[in-house]
C-alpha cells in the first residue's frame, strides 16, 4: 500500500521540495500550511506520517505535536519536525511535545528520504 | 501542488526547487517590508515581531536548502535578532526597523542576482555586523550540532563485531517510533543476531498495550563502524537505553587463532579423544545453567552471552576457513566417474519420465518429475564441480614461452587474460597440445627477431596475448601476436608445391590462411628443434574438432597472427535438438540450432529440385540426411528442415519430424568406428534405443567435397 505523508510548512518551496522528493520515492503526500491546517488534513486523510515545520503561523510545529498526541487517532503516528534550529533545546521541546525526530534544515532530499524510511520502515 | 507522476531526476528537483524559492522569497520580502511599516507605528505588537520573525525563518531556511547560502547566512543573524525581540530580550527600536528594511533591500538584491559589486558586499557586511552587535549573548549559542549523517572517511573496511543493548523507553511508542524498525535498520548494516529479552512483560492483566516491555540484544557484525550503528538510534539515545560495546574485531581475531588450548592440542595430537575433552571441560552451557539454578544470572542473559559465543567462534570459523580450506582435492578419475553416472542418471531419469507418461499415475508423475528435477540440478552442479578456471594453465605457458624464446635467443613476452574463465577439466586437458603448438608456432615463425622487429618500428620485446572469454555455451580462446603476419604468398606456394590446390586456383585470403590446418603443412624453411617437427597444424585443428570446436585464424602481414579457438564449455552433456528421418534418430546440437522451418512438396517444385529454399527472403541451401545416411522408406508429404548456423552460413538438414529438445549424455563410439566423420559421438534416448550426434561442421565440410569432386568428375 502506498503510504500516505503529512508535510506541513508554511513555506511553500519547502513544502514543494520535500512532495516532489517522497513522490518520487513513491510516497502519497498531503500539504499542509500550519499545524491548524495540518489537524483538519489529518481527519479528511488520516496520514501514516507527519513531517512539520517549528515556525509556522496560526498553530507552530510544537503545539501541532501535542495537538496530535492527545488526539487517540493519531497518538502512536511517526511526526518528525523539520528545523533550522541547530540547538537542542528545541529538539528537546519536539522531543518532549512528542516529536519521534527531526531533521535540521538544510537537508538534501537523500537525508529526507532516509529519515522517512528510518522512521515507516 | 505538483500532481507529476513521472520520477523526476535530481537536477529537475533542484531547478523546480530554487523557482519556487525565488518566487516564495520575494512574496515574504513584500511581507516583511509591509510588517516593518506597521512595526513602526505599532512597536509592541507581539504578533507583528513573530510574523517578522517567521518571514525571515523561511528566507534563511529555504535559501539553504536550495543553495542560496549567500542569503542563509546573511538571514542568520538578523533571524535570532528577531527570535530575542520575540521572547522579549530585545526591544523593538526605530533602529532596527531601519536596519531591517536596509537589510530587505540586500536580500532582494542577492535575489535577483548573483554577482555583486565590492561596494553592496561592505554594505551587507555592515547590516550583519550592526545585527550581531545587537545580540544578547547567551553561552552555548555558537553550539553546533554533531554531524548527524557519518562522513565517509570514518567508514573502515574491518568488519567488527558489536554487541548493542537496546532498551526503549517503555513509552516509545508515544514517540510514533517502532523499535523493531530500528531493529531492521541495524540487520542492514551486517550480519546480526537479535535476542528479544521479555522478562520485563509484566502478568497478562496488567499489560499496558500502549507501552513497550522488550528489551533487545543485538550481536551486530559490521564494517560500517560504531558510527552507523550509533545513528540507527539518534531518534531515541536520550530516552531508551542504547549501550554499544566492541565483542571481537578483525584484529582480535587473529591474535586468538594464534594459541590453542592444551586441551586442544591434545585432542589434535591424538592424546585424547574430543568427546573426552567435553566432558571433562563441561560446556557453557552447562556453567550457564548452574550459575540460572543458583540465580546467579537470569536465563536470557545467559542465552544472549551464549548467542554471543557462538557469534564469535562463527566467525572464528569463517577466518580460518577463509584461510586455509577453500577448496578439496579430489582424483580426477573420480570425477570422471561421477560424471559418467550423472550421465547413466540422466538417461535412466527420462527414461522413467517416459514411463511415468506412459502410465499416467500422479503418484508416480510426481516422483518422476521430482527426480527430474534433482537429476538436472546433480547435473549442472556436478558438471561446475568439473569447471576449472582457465587460468590455472597460465603459468605453464607463460614458462613455456619464456624458454622457448630463450632458445631461439628471441624477446617474447606472454601476457593472459581470462584466467577466471571457467572450462571443463577435459577440455583444459585436451586443450594443453594445441595451445602449446600454438604458441610455439607463433614464437618460432611469428614473432620476428630482435633486429628484425627494431627495423620494422616495433619494440624489440615481442607480444603473445592469450586470453579467454565466454561467448554463450561457448569460450572463445585466442591467441595472439605482434609478429609479422602469416605470409599469403609463401603458403600458396608451399600448398601448390605439395599438391594441397592446383596452381590456377582462386582462393581468398581466409582460405589461404585456412590451408595452414592442411595435413603436412609446415612454411618454416628450415626445421627447427621448436617447430617443423610433423605435428602441424592439421593435428590442433583436429584435436579442436574432436571437442566439438572449432579454430579460425586471422593475419595481418606485418601486425600479427590471431587464431580462434571456440570451444563448447563442456563435453560430456549438451543440450541438443531430436530430431528423425525413416524411423533413425539423430541429435543435433542446439547450440547451433537457429530455427526450424518447414519443407512442403511445393517448396521443391517451386525451386526445381535445388536443394535450396528461402527463408524470409534469404535463400538457404539444404542437406537431405535421408539422401546422406541412405535411408529408405516413405518421405512425409511435409519435411523438416532444422537451419543451423555453422561459421556464419546458414545451412538447413531436412529431417522428417523434430522431436523436440534433448538432455544428450556424449558417449563416445567405439575405435572401429574413430574414422567416421560427421558423427560425433552416440547417445541413449529414453526408450533406450540410441541416436547418433551429428556433427553439422563436418557433414558440411563432406557434402562440400563431394559436390566439388563431383564437378571435376563431370568437367
Amino acid at each position: 500500500m502506498e503510504k500516505i505523508i503529512l508535510t506541513v510548512d508554511d513555506s511553500a518551496s519547502i513544502r514543494q521540495m520535500v512532495t516532489f522528493t517522497l513522490k518520487n520515492e513513491g510516497y502519497q503526500v498531503v500539504e499542509a500550511v500550519d499545524g491548524v491546517d495540518a489537524l483538519s488534513k489529518l481527519q479528511q486523510t488520516p496520514a501514516h506520517m507527519v513531517l512539520t515545520d517549528l515556525h509556522m503561523p496560526n498553530m507552530n510545529g510544537i503545539e501541532l505535536i501535542k495537538e496530535v498526541r492527545s488526539n487517540p487517532d493519531f497518538k502512536f503516528i511517526p511526526i518528525i519536525l523539520l528545523t533550522t534550529e541547530s540547538q537542542s533545546d528545541k529538539k528537546q521541546e519536539g522531543k518532549a511535545a512528542g516529536a519521534t525526530g527531526w531533521i535540521v534544515k538544510p537537508f538534501k532530499p537523500e537525508q529526507l528520504i532516509g529519515v522517512v524510511k528510518k522512521v515507516l520502515g | 501542488m505538483n500532481e507529476k507522476n513521472t520520477k523526476l531526476t535530481p537536477e529537475e528537483l533542484e531547478e523546480s526547487g530554487v523557482a519556487a524559492f525565488r518566487e516564495e522569497a520575494a512574496e515574504r520580502l513584500d511581507e516583511l517590508e509591509e510588517i516593518m511599516l506597521e512595526l513602526e507605528n505599532n512597536p509592541s505588537d507581539q504578533e507583528l515581531v513573530a510574523a517578522a520573525f517567521r518571514a525571515l525563518h523561511t528566507i534563511k531556511g529555504s535559501g539553504g536548502m536550495f543553495g542560496f547560502t549567500e542569503i542563509e547566512s546573511f538571514t542568520h543573524n538578523i533571524e535570532s535578532v528577531y527570535d530575542q525581540v520575540r521572547d522579549g530580550s530585545l526591544p523593538v527600536t526605530d533602529d532596527l526597523i531601519a536596519l531591517t528594511l536596509a537589510a530587505h533591500d540586500q536580500i532582494g538584491k542577492m535575489l535577483d542576482s548573483s554577482e555583486q559589486s565590492v561596494d553592496e558586499i561592505r554594505k551587507r557586511e555592515g547590516i550583519s555586523n550592526a545585527f550581531l552587535n545587537m545580540l544578547q549573548k547567551t553561552p552555548g549559542e555558537e553550539e553546533r550540532e554533531d554531524p548527524k549523517f557519518i562522513p565517509e572517511e570514518e567508514l573502515t573496511n574491518e568488519s567488527q563485531t558489536f554487541r548493542v543493548k537496546f532498551k526503549p523507553a517503555v513509552d516509545i511508542f508515544a514517540f510514533g517510533t517502532n523499535p523493531l524498525l530500528l531493529i531492521d535498520e541495524l540487520r542492514e548494516l551486517g550480519d546480526c543476531i537479535v535476542i528479544g529479552n521479555t522478562k520485563a512483560l509484566p502478568a497478562l492483566d496488567e499489560i499496558d498495550p500502549e507501552s513497550c516491555y522488550s528489551a533487545w540484544d543485538i550481536l551486530l557484525t559490521t564494517d560500517k563502524g560504531v558510527n552507523a550503528i550509533k545513528d540507527v538510534f539518534i531518534f531515541v539515545e536520550d530516552s531508551a537505553e542504547v549501550s554499544i560495546k566492541i565483542v571481537e574485531s578483525d584484529d582480535g581475531l587473529e591474535r586468538q587463532t594464534t594459541g590453542k588450548k592444551l586441551g586442544e592440542i591434545l585432542v589434535d595430537r591424538g592424546d585424547i579423544k574430543p568427546e573426552d575433552l567435553q566432558k571433562f571441560l563441561g560446556n557453557y552451557e552447562r556453567i550457564g545453567q548452574k550459575m540460572e539454578k543458583e540465580g546467579l544470572v537470569a536465563p536470557e542473559k545467559v542465552q544472549s552471552a551464549l548467542a554471543e559465543q557462538k557469534q564469535v567462534q562463527k566467525l572464528k570459523d569463517l577466518r580460518r576457513k577463509s584461510e586455509t580450506i577453500q577448496s578439496i582435492r579430489v582424483a580426477s578419475h573420480k570425477l570422471d566417474k561421477l560424471v559418467d553416472l550423472v550421465g547413466e542418471l540422466v538417461t535412466g531419469q527420462a527414461r522413467l519420465s517416459r514411463l511415468a507418461l506412459e502410465k499416467n499415475d500422479p503418484a508416480i508423475l510426481g516422483v518422476a518429475e521430482e527426480i527430474e528435477r534433482l537429476t538436472a540440478e546433480l547435473r549442472d552442479n556436478t558438471m561446475s564441480v568439473r569447471m576449472l578456471n582457465f587460468g590455472t594453465t597460465f603459468n605453464k605457458f607463460k614458462r613455456l614461452v619464456r624458454d622457448l624464446s630463450r632458445e631461439l635467443g628471441m624477446e617474447v613476452e606472454l601476457t593472459t587474460e581470462g584466467g577466471e574463465t571457467e572450462l571443463d577439466k577435459t577440455v583444459i586437458d585436451q586443450l594443453n597440445d594445441p595451445l602449446v603448438h600454438i604458441l610455439r608456432n607463433s614464437v618460432d615463425h611469428g614473432i620476428e627477431t630482435p633486429e628484425m622487429r627494431k627495423a620494422a618500428g616495433k619494440p624489440e620485446m615481442g607480444r603473445i596475448q592469450l586470453s579467454a572469454v565466454h561467448s554463450g555455451a561457448h569460450v572463445l580462446i585466442k591467441i595472439s601476436d605482434d609478429g609479422s603476419g602469416l605470409d599469403l604468398k609463401a603458403i600458396r606456394e608451399k600448398a601448390v608445391n605439395k599438391n594441397l590446390i592446383p596452381a590456377e586456383s582462386k582462393l581468398t585470403d581466409s582460405e589461404i590462411y585456412n590451408l595452414i590446418f592442411e595435413p603436412g603443412f609446415s612454411t618454416a624453411s628450415s626445421i627447427t628443434n621448436v617447430s617443423g617437427r610433423g605435428v602441424g597444424m592439421d593435428v590442433v585443428k583436429k584435436t579442436i574438432e574432436s571437442m566439438r570446436g572449432s579454430v579460425a585464424i586471422d593475419s595481418k602481414k606485418g601486425e600479427g597472427t590471431t587464431i580462434t579457438i571456440k570451444l563448447p564449455l563442456t563435453l560430456a552433456i549438451i543440450d541438443g535438438l531430436l530430431v528423425e528421418v525413416g524411423g533413425e534418430h539423430f541429435v543435433i546440437p542446439l547450440a547451433s540450432v537457429e530455427e526450424c522451418v518447414e519443407l512442403s512438396k511445393d517448396d521443391i517444385e517451386r525451386h526445381h529440385g535445388r536443394h535450396v529454399i528461402r527463408v524470409r527472403g534469404q535463400i538457404v541451401p539444404y542437406i537431405r540426411l535421408r539422401e546422406q545416411f541412405r535411408i529408405n522408406g516413405q518421405v512425409p508429404d511435409i519435411e523438416q528442415i532444422v537451419i543451423t548456423d555453422i561459421e556464419r552460413n546458414r545451412v538447413g538438414f531436412v529431417v522428417d519430424h523434430v522431436i523436440g529438445q534433448h538432455q544428450t549424455v556424449i558417449k563416445n563410439l567405439s575405435k572401429i568406428y574413430r574414422n567416421v566423420e560427421a558423427i560425433s559421438g552416440a547417445t541413449i534416448m529414453a526408450d533406450g534405443n540410441v541416436a547418433l550426434i551429428l556433427d553439422v561442421n563436418k557433414h558440411l565440410q563432406l557434402v562440400e567435397k563431394a559436390c566439388q569432386q563431383q564437378i571435376e568428375n563431370s568437367s
